[in-house]
């Protein structure tokens, strides 16, 4: 057998899981025309699955520089707040003195402006101060709700802004707008990545940090733009979030999302201190996350068991991923195919 | 010297091997009762091996281990230490955040009816700790005494069971001046005391300040025994190396003196505490420079700070006529200077990723992150270097980990190619690669030279350096004492140099 890329298990599962929804579940694969938008399972599956899909871009160069970033789904909260305190001007809220007078390029602006801040600080952290990454976020990732809280006044801050709710629940070209903004996202990163000799460094620093310094790179550097691009990723699914429910919910926005975001990455391949990472794995990953759990929704399993499910699809990926898992079942007598894959 | 001590240790014809290597064949080791026996010989001589088949780590494939009269064959540490040899070794391996007292005693607490007996075991640790003339609140955590204290706290540990034999590994690298006599008092007391004790060190004048005999192994065989006093440096540091002191003839290598060119990288008196004093050094255009020493002696320290990746904290560092202050390995690299570093696999080389991204990394990283190299590019860069230095197997799109040694290192040579650097520092270049790679690296930095690149070049091969280096700084003891030029760089003056007394 050829090798596999990291992200062939993952693809291969996705694919399992399609496979059986097409025999099991009536109606799956079908699409839907009403007021110029396309609605059915598998466009519901890209648009819900648009938020860990963000998370996990960013987290996916964490990662793979050998961190983690635990707060993403507190920065969510964070910039979710922000933009809706900007939008329904609360009294007592700290930001009620700025007044954007209902721009939606300023608003975007500022609330992506507060998860730069996020992003730096755990940066700062991890790359100056020498924090561990886990330690580090989980910093904000407690801290970050009570800021949100205290952004909010303590509230749920709703607003009627239509033109701001269609970032979150409008279409563009018969599909939804979250979509289309993790489609570009994501295409920006892998430009960014492959595209410029970031993906490298980014190898480079994961692989072995001491042989990059040695080589001229600045370990420091790099993992703190891995940081500030996870904290914008996340500030982008934050507000998407809002404008989807129309208010901003300091406790709830995020929860969560983070662990989502991290399985999803290891599901997609990438694996911390490896030197190897997959932007596209990580968005299979993502994708394959929310598939499980609309199809475990729609096959009508009790909602508690969607959790136990998923971890167990989870833990499969992870394992076949594994060289010595699986050489353990060619032994055994198996099919499973002995040539280690799953180097790129 | 006292006569005739009863032998109290007695390894007969002991061979260890490994798959590929014999790390050991057919050493004998003696240790009679009160005497302080160095064990000496360079890296890979065997030193390591024969001190963990005498305590328990390895199992030798022949011979026998006689203690006491008693023959033994030990499977794991514990039962050398139940019979009575106690190792301590270089890096202390204790428990910091535990008290004196429960390092000394773990794991053999005395206990009564309600667990551990506190009190037992701290009057058992103040007594250890007398024995050594140490009074210390056997209360308070390992971490707030200084690394020597700790030493000596791991060296009471060994003591605490009834050792009859004590080995220490390496125990004064990490120790200062003062605090290595202190430890040698304590072994002088023990010696007194009938003890045996193994002492391993790279330091020559601490193995004539304590030690009684000594034995010197080479390329895993006995080279021979000797008292101390009878064993002059010279005659030593030969018998480590392997060369006869006594053919004193120069073997007429092309040193070709070009003392020419003005230099651009100048040391005057550069030190940092702990790792390296005084070096003196200057390099210009198409120059080699060879750095000799013992293992341990400052070489690759040295190297450290001419590359940005340690500071100097004493003496002045131009570069171009520039006084440098703060310096790094970006800094470095930028003005031209390149370090492939003595562990590759530690320092060097990036695993997991492809040969091509391994060659390319430093250019990427000099072009900086948003100037990226297209792939057709890459390839056509990557693929020339590999082929000019001759990296096998041609698929640089393989990862480097699948590699030799060798052909590991070529790619590394490779990655500084590509930048074009003035000065390269070659740390221990030919270590662990078979002799045709050996060859080709030689030759490279001949060829490179001519064309006015200069080099630094570590190796403990003497044959290497003279071949190679118009000049030599000769380390010891982390000093740089001597530097040689054209005429004067032979096997034997670089022998002299590092045996001399130092006074």
């Amino acid at each position: 057998m050829k090798k596999l890329p990291p992200w062939g298990w993952a693809v291969i599962v996705l694919l399992l899981v399609l496979l059986f929804n097409l025999v099991k579940t009536p109606g799956f694969f079908e699409f839907h025309v009403r007021d110029g938008r396309i609605y059915g399972s598998l466009i519901d599956i890209l648009n819900r699955a648009t938020p860990v899909l963000l998370l996990s871009l960013g987290m996916t160069l964490v990662i793979a520089t050998g961190g983690v970033d635990l707060s993403v789904g507190a920065v969510m909260a964070m910039t979710g707040a922000t933009a809706a305190c900007l939008i329904a001007q609360p009294t007592n809220s700290p930001l009620s003195s700025i007044n954007v007078h209902q721009s939606i390029p300023q608003i975007i602006v500022i609330s992506l402006f507060v998860a730069l801040l996020c992003g730096t600080f755990n940066g700062m952290l991890v790359s100056w101060l020498g924090l561990q990454p886990i330690v580090a976020t989980l910093l904000l990732m407690v801290a970050g709700r009570g800021i949100a809280q205290l952004l909010s006044n303590g509230q749920i801050i709703t607003f009627q802004f239509p033109a701001f709710q269609a970032i979150g629940n409008g279409g563009t070209l018969g599909l939804p707008n979250p979509m289309w903004i993790g489609v570009i996202v994501a295409c920006l990163f892998g430009l960014l990545v492959r595209g410029t000799a970031l993906g490298l460094f980014v190898s480079a620093v994961g692989s072995n940090p001491i042989a990059a310094k040695n080589s001229g790179i600045n370990p420091g550097r790099v993992k703190m733009v891995a940081y500030v691009l996870t904290a914008l990723c996340a500030g982008i699914a934050g507000i998407i979030g809002t404008a989807d429910i129309q208010a901003a919910d300091a406790t709830n926005a995020g929860l969560n999302l983070e662990l989502d975001a991290i399985l999803a990455v290891s599901v997609g391949g990438t694996f911390s201190n490896s030197g190897r990472f997959s932007i596209f794995g990580s968005v299979v990953g993502a994708i394959l996350m929310q598939t499980l759990t609309t199809t475990i929704l729609t096959r009508g399993v009790s909602a508690d068991a969607t959790l136990i499910i998923k971890a167990i699809v989870v833990v499969t990926v992870c394992l076949l991923q594994s060289p010595e898992f699986r050489n353990l079942f060619s032994k055994l007598g198996s099919f499973v195919p002995k040539k280690s894959g799953g180097v790129a | 010297m006292a006569g005739e001590r009863p032998t109290c240790l007695q390894l007969t014809g002991i061979g260890k091997r490994f798959p590929g290597v014999v790390a050991l064949a057919g050493v004998d080791f003696d240790l009679r009762q009160g005497e302080i026996h160095a064990l000496l010989g360079e890296n890979g001589a065997g030193k390591s091996t024969l001190i963990k088949v005498m305590t328990g780590v390895y199992t030798a494939d022949d011979g026998t281990v006689d203690l006491n009269g008693k023959q033994y064959a030990f499977k794991t540490p514990q039962e050398a230490v139940n019979a009575g040899i106690s190792t301590v070794y270089q890096e202390v391996n204790l428990l910091p955040n535990l008290s004196i007292a429960e390092n000394i005693c773990l794991g053999r607490e005395a206990k009564g009816a309600f667990g551990i007996k506190w009190n037992d075991v701290r009057a058992r640790a103040v007594k250890a700790l007398a024995r050594l003339d140490l009074k210390l609140d056997v209360k308070a955590p390992l971490s707030s005494l200084s690394i020597a204290l700790q030493q000596m706290v791991a060296i009471a540990r060994a003591l605490d069971v009834s050792a009859k034999v004590l080995v220490l590994d390496e125990p004064t690298s990490s120790l200062d001046a003062h605090e290595v006599e202190q430890l040698f008092a304590t072994m002088r007391k023990l010696r007194e005391e009938g003890l045996g004790i193994i002492f391993v060190t790279h330091f020559l004048d601490q193995v004539y300040a304590v030690s009684d005999r000594i034995t010197i192994l080479r390329n895993g065989q006995k080279i021979g025994v000797w008292n101390a006093s009878e064993l002059p440096r010279l005659e030593l540091v030969s018998q480590m190396i392997g060369r006869d002191a006594a053919v004193l003839e120069s073997q007429g290598t092309a040193s070709l003196t070009t003392e020419t060119s003005t230099p651009f990288l100048t040391f005057e008196g550069v030190g940092r505490k702990g790792a390296i004093e005084g070096v003196q050094l200057n390099i210009g255009p198409g120059q080699v420079m060879g750095f000799a020493g013992l293992l341990g002696s400052g070489r690759s320290e040295t190297v450290r700070l001419i590359f940005g990746a340690d500071t100097k904290d004493s003496g002045n560092f131009l570069l171009d006529g520039r006084t440098i202050q703060r310096f790094n390995q970006r800094k470095a690299i930028l003005s031209g200077i390149g370090l492939c570093p003595e562990d590759r696999k530690k320092e060097g080389v990036f695993p997991e990723l492809s040969i091509r991204e391994n060659i390319l990394v430093v250019y990427q990283a000099k072009r900086g992150w948003l100037r990226k190299l297209s792939l057709p590019k890459q390839k056509q860069m990557a693929g020339a270097l590999a082929k000019d230095l001759g990296v096998h197997p041609p698929d640089i799109e393989r990862p480097i980990q699948f590699l030799s040694g060798g052909n590991q290192q070529k790619a590394l040579l490779a990655r500084w190619m590509a930048v074009e650097p003035r000065l390269l520092l070659l740390d221990e270049p030919t270590r662990g690669i078979d002799v045709g790679a050996k060859f080709e690296i030689m030759s490279l930095v001949s060829k490179q030279r001519e064309e006015g690149r200069s080099f630094v070049f570590v190796s403990s091969e003497l044959t290497e350096v003279v071949r190679t280096c118009q000049s030599v700084l000769v380390m010891r003891d982390r000093k740089a004492i001597k530097t040689l030029t054209g005429k004067e760089i032979t096997e034997d003056s670089i022998i002299h140099a590092i045996a001399e007394d130092s006074k």
